[in-house]
């Protein structure tokens, strides 16, 4: 449109007052602005969400980030369950999950959501570690991120295994007591490691808060420090082209049949 | 890199030219102070990790004193079939520090190991020498058997099948006027000599008896 057509701007004190959703808008820019120009975090968050992948990228990269997700559901459930739970070996451990399982509002939910998500977490991890695996993505220079993510299969492991005592049933107690012998049987060390986990030489009063501080302050810190450190390496190198990507040849150097 | 090296040779920071520097200084002040915060910020850190870390390790190196729990009168016990009993290992956490304990007189046709020879009551600990579960006495095939993995173990407490690595524990016995009281446990390797006690999976024969090493806290009785 010409410039003699179009409407003129009005005049500054003759614009009319801005409709409440500019105003929103406006309110919005503002706050975000006013942190980014304090931390420049946009900077850091186009780093990390706006990256480069390669060509037939698929379905298969979603496992990591699937596994994330189950952390965060983990985690969430776990905090709330934390709320109700109470680590006492004579008995209250035992009543305080079936309290939560039966009269808490939605708390079979949330318990459930914990208790079927670690499987699925388990399940996430070997996936995403297979993905990686076939798909050549450990190599050079992705090594440090295979042994970041092989510490991270352990500590999930952990977690597995402290989990499953809080319970307090006949198969949390027995399961852990062939768990702890399983681990006694590492000659040398073993038997020490075994009366470490315990906290003394047989199953007894601070074996359950150990299992507890265990399953919810040592380890999911160390979980989240590490997926940290993960994401950060992801990001920092980039992700592999699946083995069947063929490199395209500049056309300069295409060879031309003779 | 290397002539300059050679002039910056002597130790002292009074030769190399550094301002302010004393007669006999050799360690420069930027060095000093950088040692002096890392060697503050170590300090700092240990003495809170140090004694989180000892805390948290502490139980492997305490010593439990001996505890004798009376189980029951002379005469309620054979000397040719068990007893159960129960027996508290760990106080205050109610039945999770409770354990069966096998009780029988001793027989001098059965018990002909000379290890034995001293002791009033046979007492075998039920934890299944395999993995810890508890083993039962079936009286109808005279043999302990276990409900985990299949241990079977006969009635001096030896194992017979199934994939356990040693004997039964045993518990010390006495009588003390008219009642039988058991107390600390021990561990057997296949020869019934005793150990101080051993987790379960631990092999007591020839290798293991030196790979799987005692507690730092277990006490001779």
């Amino acid at each position: 449109m010409p410039a003699a057509l179009q409407e003129a701007p009005p005049r500054p004190g003759e614009a009319g007052k801005p409709t409440p959703v500019e105003s929103a808008q406006q309110a919005g820019i503002t706050v975000v602005d006013w942190v980014d120009e304090r931390t420049s975090l946009s900077g850091a968050a186009r780093w990390m969400m706006f990256r480069k992948v390669p060509k037939g990228t698929n379905w298969f990269y979603t496992l990591g980030s699937a596994t994330m997700f189950a952390f965060l559901s983990q985690a969430m459930t776990g905090v709330f369950l934390a709320m109700y739970y109470r680590p006492d070996p004579s008995g209250g451990a035992y009543e305080s999950i079936r309290y939560v399982t039966n009269d808490v509002f939605l708390g079979q939910f949330v318990r459930g959501m914990h208790k079927w998500g670690s499987s699925v977490m388990v399940i996430l991890v070997f996936l995403h570690m297979g993905r990686t695996f076939f798909f050549g993505a450990y190599k050079y220079p992705r090594e440090l991120n295979w042994v970041i993510g092989v510490v991270l299969l352990i500590l999930t492991m952990t977690m597995s295994f402290t989990g499953y005592l809080l319970p307090f049933d006949q198969r949390a107690y027995w399961a852990t007591i062939v768990g702890v012998n399983i681990n006694g049987t590492g000659p040398l060390l073993g038997p020490y490691l075994s009366d470490f986990l315990r906290g003394g030489s047989e199953f007894g009063a601070t074996t359950l808060s150990r299992f507890y501080a265990i399953h919810m302050l040592l380890v999911p810190g160390l979980l989240a420090a590490l997926i940290g450190a993960h994401l950060y390496l992801v990001a920092k190198l980039g992700t592999t082209a699946p083995p069947w990507q063929k490199a395209e040849k500049r056309p300069e150097l295409r060879e031309t049949e003779l | 890199m290397s002539d300059k090296r050679a002039k910056h040779k002597s130790k002292y920071t009074l030769d190399r030219g550094i301002p302010g520097a004393f007669e006999g200084e050799t360690v420069t002040r930027r060095r000093f102070m950088t040692g002096t915060a890392h060697t503050a910020g170590a300090i700092a850190a240990s003495s809170f990790a140090l004694p989180a870390l000892g805390f948290a390790l502490g139980p492997i190196f305490k010593s439990t004193p001996h505890h004798w729990e009376v189980v029951g009168n002379v005469e309620q016990f054979a000397d040719n079939n068990y007893v159960p009993v129960i027996l508290t290992v760990a106080p205050n956490i109610g039945e999770a520090g409770k354990t069966t304990v096998y009780v029988r007189k001793f027989n001098p046709e059965i018990d002909t190991d000379p290890y034995d020879k001293d002791t009033p009551y046979i007492a075998i600990s039920s934890r299944c020498a395999h993995l810890g579960c508890p083993v039962r006495w079936v009286d109808a095939a005279e043999r302990f058997i276990c409900p985990c993995h299949g241990g079977v173990y006969d009635l001096l407490g030896r194992r017979v099948g199934g994939p356990p690595v040693r004997p039964l524990d045993r518990f010390y016995t006495r009588v003390s006027g008219e009642n039988v009281e058991v107390g600390p446990r021990f561990s057997v390797n296949s020869e019934l000599r005793r150990f101080s006690p051993r987790d379960p999976g631990e092999p007591l024969d020839g290798l293991g008896q030196y790979m799987y090493p005692s507690r730092p806290g277990a006490q001779k009785l």
